[in-house]
């Protein structure tokens, strides 16, 4: 509660020094459906996020979610539900030119997708991978602090870490476990590629280690994306690929043909026995998505996918589609 | 869903919905979009013309690498937009700066 507080201050009573350096407003504001085994669900989602720049080297940074679920009920009728919580709040100290100090609540820097893809006005598919919530320690965030930056930068190649301590929290709105990991990667700026390799253990409970690693590679003006990760913990593993292309060659990226974009996306879980403490499906499982997105001017973009998934205890397909906006604005006028 | 989620999330929306009210010409005066292809303008330096290629490279290779480009945003929140990409994507200091000029250019 102090932390809110703490940032309801920050927000309203922070001096400008640049005009550059105004508070914003981002996010994304969407209406996702779901039809799995022929039950269609509802999602309207609100995914605000604010940042803050205190003086010339702190941020205040945070993400909230807002979602209200239907659900068929079973009887012909939708049941409802809603959540709403603060995903992340932190406060970033920029201490020296490769190092970030970070506190407070932050998400996991475990592999790519919690941290980079997790946004509604990011994600290319709805849905998450399967092996999402390997390494994530049950809640995706810490609570703690993380340090973080750019340990060499050369035109041909460049290297970063995070590292991180998280405490154990009961708290209702910031719960985490007492852990700590990093995450480490090496970019090559030629080549637009990138590979990294993460880690991070439980030490609450069952002690657990978890370990990533993911490549990226975006050929440079190929308008072709391919994203993998792999994930390992002691009960489970799984990995998933994904590409998307979106086409030059009719008239460019902004013409009615370049804003399509199809993508597939290839998981697979592995149990390695059948603890559960990890999300992971509790058999071993196979999930083919096919996507096409739909790139509209105003930042708004139409997402559909269908996904086929195998497992022992019965194949399902699942339909996806949504309209997501994304708002990128000042908090207020600030000054010039 | 416990109803406790509830008080931070309200709190957190009152506030960005008091700082939003507050701001009513907050989109008046938006810079020109920064696309995936910006076209450099009718003139310019050579000087400013490769800090424009440099800040687009730099912008391709780390922000672009996750997220679609954002069509236009106001002048005035360039500087918070770089300083929170400084730490999402672990920018070097030479990498801010330069993704700062090419923002304000």
């Amino acid at each position: 509660m102090t932390m809110v507080l703490a940032f309801g201050l920050a927000i309203c009573g922070t001096p400008m020094v640049f005009s550059q350096d105004t508070p914003l407003l981002s996010g994304g504001v969407a209406f996702l459906t779901n039809t799995t085994k022929g039950n269609t669900s509802y999602q309207p989602i609100i995914e605000p996020l604010t940042a803050v720049p205190l003086g010339k080297n702190f941020l205040f940074e945070s993400r909230a979610l807002l979602v209200e679920s239907f659900n068929p009920d079973g009887r012909g009728g939708y049941d409802h539900s809603h959540f709403i919580g603060l995903t992340y709040m932190q406060g970033d100290y920029v201490a020296n030119p490769h190092l970030t100090v970070v506190g407070g609540s932050f998400i996991l820097p475990f592999g790519t997708y919690n941290e980079r893809l997790s946004p509604v006005w990011i994600n290319n598919f709805l849905n998450a991978p399967l092996d999402v919530q390997l390494g994530l320690l049950g809640t995706g965030t810490g609570v703690g602090g993380e340090l973080r930056g750019s340990a060499i930068r050369t035109p041909k190649y460049s290297i970063d870490y995070t590292t991180w301590f998280s405490a154990r929290s009961g708290n209702a709105y910031f719960n985490s476990e007492r852990s700590f990991g990093g995450r480490s990667s090496l970019y090559l700026p030629p080549q637009r590629l990138e590979m990294g390799l993460s880690y991070d253990r439980s030490l609450q409970g069952t002690q657990e280690n978890f370990y990533g690693a993911h490549v990226w590679w975006e050929p440079e003006d190929e308008g072709f994306r391919l994203r993998s990760e792999y994930a390992r913990g002691h009960h489970a593993q799984g990995y998933w690929i994904e590409a998307d292309y979106r086409s030059s060659a009719f008239g460019g990226l902004d013409s009615w043909v370049g804003r399509f974009e199809p993508l597939f996306r290839i998981n697979q879980t592995f149990r390695r026995d059948t603890v559960v403490s990890d999300g992971v499906p509790l058999v071993n499982t196979q999930q083919a998505d096919f996507g096409l997105d739909y790139n509209l001017p105003h930042n708004t973009r139409i997402l559909t996918s269908y996904s086929r998934q195998f497992a022992s205890t019965g194949d399902v397909n699942i339909w996806e589609t949504g309209i997501v906006y994304r708002f990128l604005f000042p908090a207020w006028k600030g000054r010039r | 869903m416990k109803a406790r989620h509830w008080i931070p999330g309200l709190m957190m929306m009152a506030a960005m919905g008091v700082a939003a009210l507050s701001a009513p010409q907050a989109h008046t005066q938006a810079a020109p979009p920064r696309g995936a292809q910006v076209k450099v303008k009718a003139y310019q330096s050579p000087k400013r013309a490769q800090s424009e290629d440099e800040g687009q490279k730099i912008f391709d290779q780390n922000c672009s690498r996750c997220h679609a480009t954002p069509e236009g945003f106001s002048s005035r929140i360039s500087g918070t937009i770089v300083r929170h990409m400084r730490v999402r994507a672990n920018l070097s200091a030479h990498d801010e700066q330069v993704l700062l000029q090419y923002f304000n250019q």
